[in-house]
């Protein structure tokens, strides 16, 4: 029945060698390979719930008379998306669940994403020829933040219509362009009636499409170029080793997928977030006490409060000062972040591929430099809870600001010279990421006891771990023979065997077929009847998968 | 051995088969029932009316019963290699390289040749471009203008709280604090305002401004100068207005400067007098912009 529907496919797409390689593909297995799989995951959750709440919730800042399901605040005047939003919650069936699950795989996918940064920098895995999915995946990062941002204003609740007011503010603060800036994208001067449909259509439909859109480029790149791997037994800059795709790789994604998404409706279920109904519909004129943002626009919040008062003014026109901790600030971190390999590569002179990962103590530069900007970003989150912080520890909000102030040019640098010096520390240990070989107790004829170690594995104990799967020696051994049309439609690109294929072995490969002109004239004929040099090397563009 | 011929037929090579531990097999299986038990109980859940906490739980258990199957499946039923493949060199090899370039050339010197329509398609499809770049910006939203620099304040404007209700001269005691706007923009995000009662004597008054406070009372734009929150917090004790936002604290009795915080500029002060019938209203509007700064605003 499958083979049947297989060749069904075949005979009209023409599958069974991409999709083959895909099954055999191999994945390399890591605790950290997965956290981009969370990312995803959570992604994946957010669609769903997302679809959900389309449903019901109306995004529209038309002030209404609530009557609804929350008793206390019937008859207040609201907006109708709060309203809808009220109505989705209370009186939806598993109305509440989706949005709160929305709300925090929106936290996960962020978090999951920066942690899952922190993995790829950390050890490496951005070098070349991986760059275009680093920068592919700061992309994302930026995009996953800009739309949490919008989804977290959409109730129009009174926390998160503050923040639109400071987001409102800060596009002001764009020199030259800012107020046109603020002016088309709020449809006019704060509020306004456009911000809630505009939002919500960035927020469900374009910010989306573009993660999405990017997403795939981001896996496909991925899965053409394969995964990195950690050295160990076996593993070379040429090989991959790990499990196939089908079915053990299958069925631990699948099942992962679905751990990821039962956390975040455990989360989504039993542990409150974003009650919209205890803050109040936004009005314009009242605010609350601690007014904080979702945990990653914490760093931004932090930065805007310890960002000392200069305005610069001159020529008629001003920069004002929250332009360099919400415009500049970000703008730097995205571009440098975006840039690094780039940057590295200026350092290293490294133009060599890369397919093995580094242990973060065997390049105490990179990791110092990555501790350090890390520590700064944290120091700026925390710096996010200033007044909280000095309420519950009963200091003065002057003690505390300016306690920041300091900690954030005092804590990278310290931070970065301790990773340096742990990374240089660890990395000359004897032997160290290696298996300690053990002692073994031995008695002799006397009865005397003495210890011994075991003798250390023999390398080519260690290369012969890892074998092919058993389909691709079979696949292998298929092309060995001489049947021409498989050889001449697979051999040339096809995955190479234990021996190698000539061009792979970094031969350059023979004379140009049609000599002189450069240009190849491509004879009008089934391609199967090609002549075989000509078929092979045309043919051969086409056929990488 | 696979059998591939060339009319499709196709044997089934001898497989790998993991013979599991039986403790294994019987976790997977159970995984999925508990997984089925929970579905139908979140089913009858939503029967009897749903409970955010027990659908949460309930599909905790669906989604970890389904994923703890799988993956117990993935890793302890079926073969783990581990299998080692070999990457394929991801740069083409030179040949096709150079045949790649050789087309790309071939085309490009093909319609290299007419250089006068190249730059006609691009001027073309750029002024295209830039013409509807137009009409959507501008139909995004008007422009700034002025918009930036007035408040719905006049002169002769009737100070008025959220409620709508009249502010007088006896509205507040010394100490005290409301927000206000004028009568004909009550609620106005532009317009919020807020009218303090201080003590006369311990006022501050900056040059220009000395009727600007009648009986204490002094009215400064509630927009903090930093981010444009309103500065909501008033300490009584040390006459200080505080925004939440990024704690930005101003001075009252010295015309509202910026003693603490990111804010950058005193909150601009609304001149007021009181009329005959002891109504407080404003002697003009704002004598500059309200709110954050931006790029136009010149000091």
């Amino acid at each position: 029945m499958i083979t049947q529907t297989a060749d069904w496919f075949d005979e009209r797409l023409g599958i069974a060698k991409f999709t083959r390689k895909s099954l055999n593909k191999i994945f390399p297995d890591h605790w950290s390979f997965m956290l981009g799989e969370i990312a995803m995951y959570s992604f994946i959750v957010l669609l769903f719930t997302g679809v959900f709440l389309t449903l019901f919730f109306v995004p529209s800042s038309k002030e209404i008379i609530y009557h609804g399901a929350y008793k206390p605040l019937d008859g207040h005047k609201v907006s109708e998306a709060y309203a809808s939003t009220l109505n989705l919650s209370f009186s939806v069936r598993a109305g509440l669940v989706m949005r709160q699950m929305h709300h925090w795989a929106a936290n996960v996918f962020i978090a999951a994403i920066v942690v899952h940064v922190c993995r790829i920098f950390f050890t490496g895995a951005f070098r070349k020829p991986r760059e275009i999915n680093w920068v592919i995946g700061t992309l994302l990062l930026i995009l996953a933040i800009v739309n949490g941002f919008l989804g977290y204003s959409l109730p129009d609740d009174l926390i998160s219509g503050t923040g639109i007011r400071i987001a409102f503010s800060i596009v002001l603060s764009v020199p030259v362009v800012g107020s046109y800036l603020a002016f088309f994208l709020f449809g006019g001067n704060f509020p306004g009636d456009s911000i809630i449909p505009r939002f919500y259509s960035l927020h469900i439909l374009i910010i989306p499409a573009l993660i999405a859109g990017l997403l795939g480029a981001h896996l496909a790149v991925m899965w053409h170029q394969k995964h990195t791997q950690y050295k160990g037994k076996g593993k070379s800059e040429r090989n991959v080793v790990g499990v196939a795709m089908w079915p053990a790789y299958a069925l631990q994604a699948g099942g992962f997928f679905f751990l990821t998404a039962a956390v975040i409706a455990i989360l989504g279920g039993l542990v409150q977030i974003n009650p919209i109904w205890l803050y109040g519909q936004y009005i314009p004129y009242k605010v609350s006490y601690a007014v904080q943002p979702d945990w990653y626009m914490g760093w931004l919040d932090g930065a805007l409060r310890l960002m000392p008062s200069w305005e610069i003014v001159g020529f008629g026109h001003m920069i004002p000062t929250i332009f360099f901790p919400a415009v500049l600030l970000p703008g730097l971190t995205f571009t440098a972040l975006a840039l690094w390999p780039f940057i590295e590569k200026k350092i290293t002179k490294d133009n060599a591929e890369h397919n093995l990962l580094d242990n973060p103590r065997d390049v105490p530069w990179r990791t110092s430099v990555g501790v350090g900007v890390l520590a700064f970003y944290v120091v700026l989150f925390f710096a996010s809870s200033t007044d909280v912080l000095a309420n519950s520890f009963q200091l003065s909000l002057n003690f505390v600001l300016w306690g920041f102030r300091i900690l954030l040019f005092v804590v990278p640098p310290i931070a970065a010279f301790v990773a340096y010096k742990v990374a240089k520390e660890a990395g000359s240990v004897p032997g160290a990421g290696r298996r300690k070989r053990a002692n073994v107790i031995l008695r002799t004829a006397e009865g005397a006891y003495y210890t011994e170690k075991t003798a250390p594995r023999s390398p080519q104990h260690e290369e012969e771990i890892a074998e092919e799967l058993p389909e691709e020696v079979e696949y292998h051994s298929l092309h060995g023979h001489s049947d021409d049309d498989l050889v001449t439609s697979a051999a040339p690109t096809g995955p190479s065997g234990p021996s190698g294929s000539p061009s792979h072995a970094g031969v350059d490969v023979g004379p140009l077929p049609s000599g002189g002109s450069g240009i190849f004239r491509i004879p009008r004929v089934r391609r199967s009847a090609m002549p075989e040099t000509g078929g092979e090397q045309i043919g051969g563009i086409g056929d990488r998968g | 051995m696979t059998k591939v011929e060339r009319d499709g037929a196709f044997t089934p090579p001898e497989v790998e088969i993991v013979e599991g531990k039986r403790g294994v097999e019987s976790l997977v299986a159970l995984a999925f029932v508990v997984s089925v038990l929970a579905s139908i109980a979140l089913a009858v859940t939503f029967v009897l009316g749903g409970q955010p906490q027990i659908e949460g739980v309930l599909l905790f258990v669906i989604l970890a019963g389904i994923g703890v199957g799988m993956v117990a499946w993935g890793k302890y039923l079926v073969p783990q290699g581990p299998y080692s493949q070999e990457r394929e060199v991801l740069k083409s090899e030179i040949a096709e390289r150079q045949a790649f370039l050789a087309s790309l050339d071939r085309g490009q010197r093909q319609i290299g040749r007419r250089p006068f329509l190249m730059k006609l398609m691009g001027a073309s499809i750029g002024v295209f471009g830039l013409v509807n770049l137009f009409p959507f910006l501008r139909s995004l939203g008007p422009q700034p203008k002025k918009a930036l620099y007035t408040t719905p304040w006049k002169k002769g404007a009737l100070l008025v709280d959220a409620n709508g209700s009249v502010v007088t001269v006896n509205t507040l005691e010394v100490g005290g604090m409301v927000t206000v706007f004028p009568s004909y923009n009550v609620g106005g995000a532009i317009s919020q305002t807020v009218l303090l009662r201080a003590a006369n004597t311990d006022i501050t008054t900056r040059p220009g401004r000395e009727t600007w406070g009648p009986q204490g009372y002094l009215a400064f734009s509630k927009l903090c100068t930093h981010a444009g929150c309103p500065v909501g917090l008033y300490q009584e004790l040390t006459q200080q207005l505080l925004c939440p936002c990024h704690q930005s604290l101003f001075d009252v009795l010295t015309g509202a400067t910026p003693v603490f915080g990111p804010a950058p500029r005193p909150l601009p002060q609304l001149p007021l007098y009181v009329d005959s019938s002891g109504y407080i209203r404003a002697q003009a509007g704002y004598d500059e912009p309200v709110g954050p700064g931006f790029w136009e605003r010149g000091a």
